[in-house]
């Protein structure tokens, strides 16, 4: 104990890290100014951002958003029946409490996370139920899909897309690498040829070909939505595809082995592992399939974008104020989007630190 | 053969042989033959395991002993010859083969846990969706095994948050969950770090002391010569050699076993 010996540091108490914080003066100097070239390249750089500048606060100081103020509901709603707008506003109601529901309770208890997510499946369908309303009801009259849209009609379409595009491409990502030479032959066929089809070619097909498989006349914002999600489905399957292959054989001959069938190998180890390698391939396609629905617009469909160039052709005063229009949409757009990839960030981090997240 | 077989099966009783007398028969392989493409990996292997006996399988690697293992619960299939666990023929007849799995665990050099999943739902999944026992009888039997394999605090922690001795414990729990009754291990500490070896190594002794039927593909000569019943020296896709620790050890016949035992030992 008397012993001393300082010049060894004991294994508990490491040293602390040199000092890294360096000046401003300082950092600018190796960073921005380290050579003659690179000094030059950074005037050039602040004179393209003082332009820059220059015409944004130009632009800024003078816009009129009038364009966008008085056109909020319909941009929202489209062509909705104002009368029966709070049926809008309840679907929207109903997300935002599942949605803190979700954030409150997930946690909680499996019992609580089966029931919220019973909620989630079963939320588009009474969502569907509650805006296209039934004939002859007088609580909830009918109303035509044709009177969908502005962001609601966008919003549908992606929500439909997503939710039966999912299944659909996990389906074809699993009959693709099936044994059985039919079900391969089949979903290899229909991955390979939506693949090489450009979406707007699907959504005329979608309206002319669906017709003659069934008899009846099908709404055009479901041939839109099943175009959607033929179109996407395909993407997904080859995405998933490629989580599948990801998964070492030997989790498959450790299934095996406990004496599990090929049905719960697929749902218990196999699906559930490759489905977390690719939630940021997933997500990137919900996100591409959300800024396609756009393309609806050459169907006649009118969406978010097509319901805002209406609103143009509405008063000829707008029409000098097309920049600030399309910049709100422009945010519109990247306010969803980022909040996806952003909660796609949100699972993949969760799950790696966790090591693992299941659902069972 | 079978007649033969039985004769020395009642001899060796009347005799001093421990395990010949533990019980009859439950893996007969009988010239099982098996091509990897044109490589023939095995060739004509006949062998016998009793009940309870503990057969330690070496040789070199490319030898076919891995695969001789993962023959017996189908992992690979055989081409020719005949394979028979606790009275049912391995075919290709899939609730034959799901039937034998039941009955068989298998620990894998990789570990092979399941990473999605905790050390707890790895252990009860095969109890809770093969055998349909109650989630309670299944974590019962979990917690009750890690404690066996020494772990009971590590229930709730996931496969990549352990140490990969402790990874293997839980793979060797995971098998016994299903309360099979023989074990294949298909080397089990070739992937570990040498200072956790033991701490599996003591498991599997444990187990074998429990009266489990038990195939072994191990480098491991120390065990091979504390634990095992029976040695299958395999070489070419052939069993070359077999007989207890002590003739193999002390006084090996052929010639190609005495090279690989110069080599390991």
């Amino acid at each position: 104990m008397a012993l001393q010996s300082p010049a060894v540091p004991s294994p508990s108490s490491s040293e602390a890290p040199p000092p890294t914080e360096v000046g401003l003066i300082r950092w600018m100097r190796e960073n921005l100014f380290s050579s003659i070239p690179n000094s030059l390249l950074t005037l050039f750089t602040l004179y393209l951002i003082y332009l820059l500048a220059r015409v944004l606060i130009g632009f800024f100081a003078t816009a009129d958003w009038s364009v966008v103020t008085h056109n909020l509901t319909l941009f929202a709603i489209g062509q909705y029946p104002r009368s029966e707008a709070w049926r809008t506003l309840a679907s929207l109601i109903l997300v935002v409490v599942l949605l803190i529901a979700s954030a409150l309770f997930w946690r909680s208890s499996t019992t609580a996370r089966r029931f919220l997510l019973t909620m989630w499946f079963l939320s588009p369908i009474i969502i569907t139920l509650l805006l296209l309303g039934f004939k002859g009801s007088t609580a909830l009259p009918y109303v035509r899909t044709q009177l969908w849209s502005g962001l609601l009609l966008t919003i549908m379409l992606t929500v439909v897309g997503i939710t039966a595009s999912f299944p659909l491409g996990i389906l074809l990502a699993l009959g693709r690498r099936s044994n059985l030479p039919i079900v391969k032959v089949l979903s290899t066929i229909y991955i390979e040829v939506i693949r090489g089809v450009p979406l707007i070619t699907i959504l005329f097909m979608a309206q002319v070909m669906l017709p003659l498989f069934v008899e009846q006349k099908i709404d055009v914002v479901i041939r839109a939505m099943a175009g959607i999600t033929i179109f996407s489905a395909a993407y997904l399957a080859e995405i998933v595809r490629g989580g599948l292959q990801a998964i070492p054989k030997g989790q498959v001959e450790a299934a095996e082995a406990l004496g599990l069938n090929p049905p719960l190998i697929t749902s218990l180890i196999v699906l559930p592992q490759a489905l977390r390698i690719v939630i940021p391939a997933i997500v990137g396609q919900f996100i591409s399939l959300f800024k396609d629905t756009t393309l609806v617009s050459i169907i006649t469909l009118l969406d978010l974008l097509g319901i805002a160039e209406s609103a143009l052709a509405q008063d000829p005063a707008f029409q000098f104020h097309k920049p600030e229009l399309y910049l709100f949409l422009a945010a519109v757009y990247f306010v969803f989007s980022y909040a996806m990839s952003s909660a796609a960030r949100g699972i993949e981090a969760r799950s790696s630190r966790m090591g693992g997240t299941s659902l069972l | 053969m079978n007649d033969h077989h039985n004769h020395e099966h009642v001899h060796t009783i009347e005799g001093e042989q421990v395990h010949h007398r533990l019980g009859e028969d439950i893996i007969v392989v009988e010239n099982v033959s098996k091509w990897f493409g044109d490589f023939q990996v095995l060739k004509n292997v006949s062998t016998r395991v009793h009940q309870k006996e503990v057969v330690v399988i070496i040789g070199p690697s490319g030898s076919g002993k891995s695969t001789f293992i993962r023959t017996i619960n189908r992992l690979e299939n055989h081409q020719r010859g005949q394979i028979i666990v606790d009275g049912i023929e391995l075919s290709n007849d899939i609730r034959n083969i799901t039937a034998i799995r039941r009955e068989i665990g298998m620990v894998f050099q990789q570990f092979n846990l399941f990473p999605h999943l905790t050390v707890m739902q790895n252990i009860t999944l095969a109890p809770l969706w093969v055998r349909r026992w109650s989630r309670d009888r299944a974590e019962a039997k979990a917690r009750e095994l890690l404690e066996r394999v020494g772990i009971p605090e590590q229930a709730n922690k996931y496969p990549g948050q352990l140490s990969g001795g402790q990874q293997q414990r839980v793979a060797i729990a995971r098998a016994l969950a299903m309360e099979p009754r023989i074990m294949l291990f298909d080397e089990p500490t070739s992937a570990l770090d040498p200072e956790m070896i033991k701490e599996v190594l003591d498991v599997m002794k444990e187990l074998a002391l429990s009266g489990m039927t038990m195939l072994v593909v191990t480098h491991e000569m120390g065990f091979a010569r504390e634990v095992a019943d029976r040695i299958l020296f395999f070489d070419g896709g052939q069993i070359v050699e077999e007989g207890t620790p002590q003739h193999f050890f002390e006084n090996p016949q052929h010639e190609r076993t005495k090279l690989f035992l110069s080599q390991i030992l």
